[in-house]
């Protein structure tokens, strides 16, 4: 049974660490979670993001942020990556497998998947 | 939206954003019905206001600020046979808002619960500074969250550390394999 000890021991385990706290991450993941983007399906989104960022190890350089109607309601899903002196990068229509896909390829490796972002699709 | 936990997620997000600091959710099942509650301590709204928000097509609203997540909920709850009650105050001695849902589960068009966990887990995750109690009772038993006892035993530590987010969901899952089921 999961008990409060347990979260005791996670108080113990992190008191010699440096708490992360939102923004001191040098990459912002913002999903859209308005009723826009829940009805569309942000909610497994947010949860591979949230999931995906903290397996693959990455949670010291990027944070995992909700926010309201972005105001491209059709292309709901839609998660921002905001990147210090870069462009701001808007994905659309995510999935939870697209989002594994944009751990490993852009928040991992640096690389733009350009065919899931607005840009594309308003080309 | 495809599960009711949706429309709660939807309509807790309400609460956050009129800046309360204790969110409750409560799910209570009889045999017949489920009713959903949500009740917070934010700002609250207007007799005016609370009317706009049930029926946004009959306001002259101006700005965005109200939106479809009470209208969708109502739907849900209506098809159902069921209602959608609001009750809030904006007055600074007791101000907040509580929206009341009513379901009839046997009805064909009750749209299912789902995921209520990851609904429950994206809450806290989006607003870790507030207090959440989430209370879910069915045939004389509950599931229960609150995380004033969380945040009493973490010091420190923010809701949204991974590890305490796993920790909460997996506590759920354990306190539903607990709960006995509703015929």
């Amino acid at each position: 049974m999961k008990s409060l000890a347990e979260l005791a021991a996670i108080r113990e385990k992190m008191k010699d660490k440096v708490i992360l706290r939102e923004g001191s991450g040098e990459i912002r993941v913002v999903v859209g979670m308005a009723t826009c983007g829940i009805a569309a399906g942000a909610r497994p989104v947010l949860n591979a993001f949230v999931e995906g960022v903290n397996k693959e190890g990455l949670a010291d350089k990027v944070t995992v942020s909700q926010t309201g109607c972005i105001g491209v309601c059709q292309f709901e899903p839609v998660v921002e990556v905001f990147e210090a002196d870069k462009e701001k990068v808007t994905y659309i229509k995510m999935t939870p497998e697209k989002a594994a896909e944009v751990i490993e390829k852009h928040l991992k490796g640096g690389q733009v998947i350009a065919d899931y972002t607005i840009t594309k699709a308003l080309a | 939206m495809k599960e009711l936990s949706l429309n709660i997620l939807d309509i807790a997000q309400n609460s956050v954003k009129a800046g309360a600091t204790l969110v409750e959710i409560q799910l209570t099942e009889t045999a017949e019905t489920l009713t959903i509650r949500i009740v917070d301590n934010g700002c609250g709204m207007t007799a005016a206001q609370v009317e706009s928000v049930m029926d946004p097509f009959f306001t002259t609203r101006t700005t965005r600020s109200v939106g479809l997540g009470v209208p969708l909920l109502k739907l849900a709850a209506e098809q159902t046979g069921g209602s959608v009650e609001i009750a809030s105050s904006a007055e600074a001695a007791d101000h907040g808002t509580a929206v009341t849902a009513l379901f009839y589960k046997n009805h064909i068009d009750f749209t299912p619960l789902g995921d209520i966990i990851s609904t429950v887990t994206a809450l806290i995750q989006g607003a870790p500074g507030i207090d959440w109690r989430f209370v879910h009772s069915r045939g004389g038993d509950a599931v229960t969250l609150d995380t004033r006892e969380l945040r009493a035993v973490l010091g420190d530590v923010p809701l949204d550390q991974y590890d305490v987010m796993q920790w909460i969901g997996d506590y759920l899952r354990e306190g539903y394999e607990a709960l006995p089921a509703c015929e």
